[in-house]
């Protein structure tokens, strides 16, 4: 039997660990770890307010026939206090933004949005993380575009910069 | 000056290489041998300047020279002598150099005393040894220059990375380099017997004391690392198939593949092509692993010196290397003839056995590793892990000890079952009263960790059978070598076993005063201090283990480093003869309520693993040694005798 | 002294914080049945920590692992079955989260790989062996 081919083998095992590695080093690593729940209703849960003055926040309050922002934050995150301007943006185009806290101290909250404004309706606090896991949420801060219907529509990782503030509100209207 | 006369002596270097590469090419029948002269002595200036070199990067460590950028940004004025020199290695360029300084300093042994193999290979062998080198001396000299001025100098330096500054971490890096700088003396070796069509007993003796030598070294180097990690992050494991630890693994299994064919080869003239493949694939896999340590391309915990630049380069050396062995592998193995033939139940067949398992852990280990990176491509995003590599891998390492059981009491060519009865037997009854007693006393255990128990004894056994019958005095060093490597898998395989069968957890959260148990001891928290490093603060647990009367101190820590900004723990390890008590002091519990996380661990026989594996070294070295002071005449005799 | 350590290690916890909430009960203790532990750590080391570099939950610090740690123990204490409980984490995160790939699809040809290597490997060597002396 001639099996002539089978000594190419190595090399053609080589070009493809090659091609792998070179793929590697020229596509950027995603870091990022994207829910799995966009496109599916928001999960249940209810949270207690996350500070004084504010209004506790449940997943039955949102779907309620108008589409809204989620804001995941934290006082301690530092990209979170980047996003406040933008945040305020949103705020001033009519957006209504629900936040949830997490990892957070009602001072420490208070404090926050003391210095950094506070564009939220309602702001429940998530103390343990169990409705980020909920979410499929991997940090703060987060932004999430929930339709009329409660239906999870997009994920935003990181912080919210000034070009992605037409975007947010672009996917907002096109839910309606 | 100095620097600037370390930077010129790796030119020099380089240049050496070069014409150690391009008077090769003149054993090409055209040329007729015109500049084969020059290579032995290209190979010992190539040796010396580098030594130089590496000496000069030293001394500059030493004095902590701050106008090297190098010095500045890897040392500092105050640190301890032990970690300035280990300095010199603990960054990308100076462990660039000290790999070429291996490298040029092992060609130079080879010109030296390599007086086995016919005149021609040698020198292909050191040409293509130039060509390795000349690689390398680009990448240092073109993109990772350790000699580099920095104007104006520093005043203090930035300071070694601190993980870097704990001495078992600052030797790791370079025996992983003399067991790579190994391989690639195999891989010379074996392009050299292939170019002059010399694969035989000879070269294979000529290549064996080099594939030793690096497997030695590649053994000590991934039993270190995995202790370091098992009492550095604090959760007890020792082995998380991490892509790091991977890519240390696999050349580490090409390399005892290589070392058991070549045996063959060496003794029995058989093997000759698949010995040849296997020893650049070992080097292949060193390259790999160096690439996928420094690419960054995957994700790990114990990502060092992680630059895609550099990666590039190493992986284009990787490529062009393997690429151009692999075409003159398929190009001339064709010529190399058929080896001695052998039947099924033999020697040869055990090994060949062996081959195969190894190699096919080998490639899976591989193929998990990259997998997760070939999915992204097709835009899929998995992760491949402990629990895979596991299944995966343990099913086929107990086929490989089941193999391992008989096989070194095989005879070479041919040997018959009857002969072998009652060892058979006995093996068997031994496995399955194993089975049986371990079952009876722990029902629940899982059923890797019973075989891995019940083939460690059995094997603990079976290793010293081959020296039945014979007498000690007048046995080969190389077979005392081999049974105490045997015994030391089956040491370190009965430690992993136990270790993963019946460990037992603690984990609480005690305020001072208070006490938890494990395992039959009772450890209590004493109290909660702060201390602090040269560049660190940590909380140092204060804690007391009792056992039948018995009281011992522990202290373990909860490190935090300023720069870079990162946490370790420092595990507390007690260490009795049949297993560790291993104790974490973590963060505080709950806001205010004065009460500590507390992991608590026993590890029965864990110690085993990495004693296991320092008797697999001490195995190969014995029969290093063996080899290395026994004339030449006779060794070839006695590997002929079977004829 | 111990006052000056105590200061720097305030001043450092910042740099490391990930925030000041409590960490879930269930995160760094263990179930009172040890059978249902065991099915718990099993399971927790073959979920991946979402915040870290390739960790399993079980190995990691991260306060993101502790609570799944949590959510772990609670679905086994309520009585989910371990599968299940890795199929909800899937649901969440994606494939990425588990370190065992599933038998379809792209993960059924890695578990097949060792299978297939051992098969092409005796196939290939078969030729090694002669009858002949």
């Amino acid at each position: 039997m001639n099996r002539s081919w089978l000594l190419w083998a190595p090399l053609a095992v080589t070009a493809c660990i090659g091609g792998l590695a070179t793929y590697g080093l020229v596509v950027p690593k995603d870091e990022q770890v994207r829910s799995a729940m966009i496109g599916q209703k928001l999960p249940e849960f209810a949270l207690p307010p996350a500070t004084q003055g504010v209004l506790p926040l449940s997943n039955t309050d949102m779907g309620d026939g108008k589409p809204r922002l989620l804001n995941i934050f934290a006082s301690w995150c530092i990209p979170c206090k980047a996003e406040a301007p933008q945040l305020e943006a949103l705020e001033a185009a009519g957006v209504e933004i629900d936040g949830i806290a997490i990892r957070d101290r009602p001072e420490d909250v208070a404090a926050f949005l003391d210095e950094f404004g506070n564009p939220y309706r309602r702001i429940g606090s998530d103390s343990e993380m169990a409705v980020q896991l909920k979410l499929g949420s991997s940090g703060v801060p987060e932004t999430y575009v929930i339709a009329a219907d409660g239906t999870i529509l997009f994920q935003h990782i990181g912080d919210i910069r000034t070009e992605h503030v037409p975007m947010l509100i672009e996917k907002l209207k096109a839910t309606r | 000056m100095i620097a600037e006369a370390g930077l010129a002596a790796l030119w020099l270097a380089a240049s050496m290489a070069l014409i150690q590469f391009i008077a090769g090419l003149t054993l090409l029948r055209a040329c007729n041998g015109l500049l084969v002269p020059l290579i032995k002595p290209a190979a010992y200036v190539q040796g010396a300047l580098c030594t130089f070199a590496f000496f000069t990067l030293m001394w500059l460590f030493y004095v902590t020279d701050l106008s090297v950028l190098l010095v500045a940004n890897n040392s500092h004025i105050d640190k301890p002598l032990i970690f300035k020199l280990a300095g010199t290695w603990g960054n990308h360029e100076g462990s660039m150099l000290l790999w070429v300084t291996i490298l040029s300093v092992s060609g130079s042994a080879i010109a030296f005393l390599e007086k086995r193999i016919e005149a021609k290979t040698l020198s292909a062998t050191l040409a293509v040894q130039g060509f390795l080198a000349l690689g390398f001396f680009a990448f240092l000299l073109f993109s990772s220059n350790p000699f580099e001025r920095l104007v104006p100098a520093p005043i203090a330096g930035a300071g070694l990375n601190p993980l870097l500054q704990d001495v078992g971490l600052a030797f790791h890096p370079p025996t992983l380099y003399f067991g790579y700088v190994g391989l690639s003396i195999a891989f010379s070796f074996a392009v050299g017997a292939l170019l002059t069509n010399q694969v035989g007993p000879a070269f294979a003796r000529a290549m064996r004391p080099w594939v030793l030598g690096a497997w030695i070294f590649l053994t000590i180097g991934i039993a270190a690392g995995s202790y370091w990690a098992y009492y550095e992050l604090g959760w007890g494991g020792w082995w998380f198939w991490d892509p790091v630890e991977n890519a240390s693994l696999m050349p580490w299994l090409a390399a005892t593949a290589l070392l058991h064919s070549v045996s063959v080869l060496a003794s029995r003239n058989a093997l000759r092509a698949w010995t040849i493949m296997l020893a650049l694939v070992a080097f292949a896999m060193s390259m790999a692993g160096t690439f996928l340590v420094r690419s960054g391309i995957l994700t790990s915990v114990h990502a060092f010196a992680v630059d895609p630049e550099r990666g590039s380069f190493i992986l284009a050396l990787m490529l062009l290397y393997t690429g151009l062995a692999f075409v003159i592998f398929a190009l001339c193995i064709g010529t190399v003839k058929q080896g001695e033939p052998f039947q099924l139940l033999s020697r040869e067949g055990g090994i060949v056995a062996n081959n195969i398992f190894l190699s096919v852990i080998l490639a899976v280990v591989l193929i998990g590793t990259l997998y997760p990176l070939a999915a992204e491509a097709v835009g899929d995003k998995i992760s491949v892990g402990p629990p895979y590599f596991n299944k995966a891998t343990v099913p086929i390492a107990v086929l490989l000890m089941l193999a391992l059981l008989v096989g070194p009491l095989l005879r070479w060519r041919r040997d018959d079952l009857g002969r072998l009865k009652y060892w058979f037997i006995g093996a068997a009854a031994i496995l399955l009263m194993s089975c049986l007693a371990i079952w009876k006393c722990a029902p629940e255990i899982g059923i890797f960790p019973l075989l891995g128990i019940a083939l460690s004894i059995a094997l603990a056994v079976a290793a010293w059978m081959p020296l039945r019958g014979r007498k000690l005095l007048r046995t080969p060093a190389p077979v005392f070598g081999m049974v105490i490597a045997h015994f030391g898998l089956a040491v370190s395989v009965f430690g992993m076993a136990a270790e993963s069968g019946f460990s037992s957890e603690t984990l609480t959260a005690l305020a001072p005063g208070e006490s938890a148990k494990v395992a039959g001891w009772e450890v209590k928290l004493n109290d909660v201090n702060p201390i602090a490093g040269d560049n660190w603060v940590a909380v140092e647990g204060d804690m007391v283990a009792a056992k039948n009367g018995n009281e011992f101190v522990l202290h373990p820590q909860s490190r935090h480093f300023f720069t870079p900004p990162m946490q370790t723990s420092e595990a507390a390890l007690l260490t009795r003869w049949n297993g560790q008590l291993y104790a974490v002091i973590a963060q505080p519990d709950q806001e205010g309520d004065g009460r500590w996380q507390v992991r608590l661990w026993w590890k029965p026989f864990v110690t085993f693993i990495w004693f296991g594996a320092l008797l697999i070294a001490l195995g190969g070295a014995i029969a290093l040694l063996g080899r290395m002071f026994r004339p030449t005449k006779k060794l070839a005799r006695n590997a002929w005798q079977a004829e | 002294m111990k006052i000056f350590v105590a200061i720097l290690l305030m001043l450092a916890a910042p740099a490391f914080s990930q925030g000041i909430g409590p960490t879930p009960a269930l995160a760094n203790r263990q179930l009172p049945d040890p059978a249902k532990e065991a099915e718990a750590t099993r399971l927790m080391h073959s979920l991946r920590c979402i915040q870290c570099q390739g960790q399993s939950i079980a190995d990691s610090d991260a306060s993101m692992a502790a609570t799944m740690r949590a959510e772990v123990r609670q679905q086994i204490v309520a009585g989910q079955k371990p599968e299940a409980i890795r199929v909800w984490m899937i649901e969440r995160y994606g494939e990425w989260v588990s370190f065992e790939p599933d038998f379809k699809g792209a993960g059924l040809l890695l578990w097949l790989t060792p299978i297939l290597l051992l098969f092409v490997s005796f196939w290939l060597a078969r030729g090694l062996f002669r009858r002949r002396t």
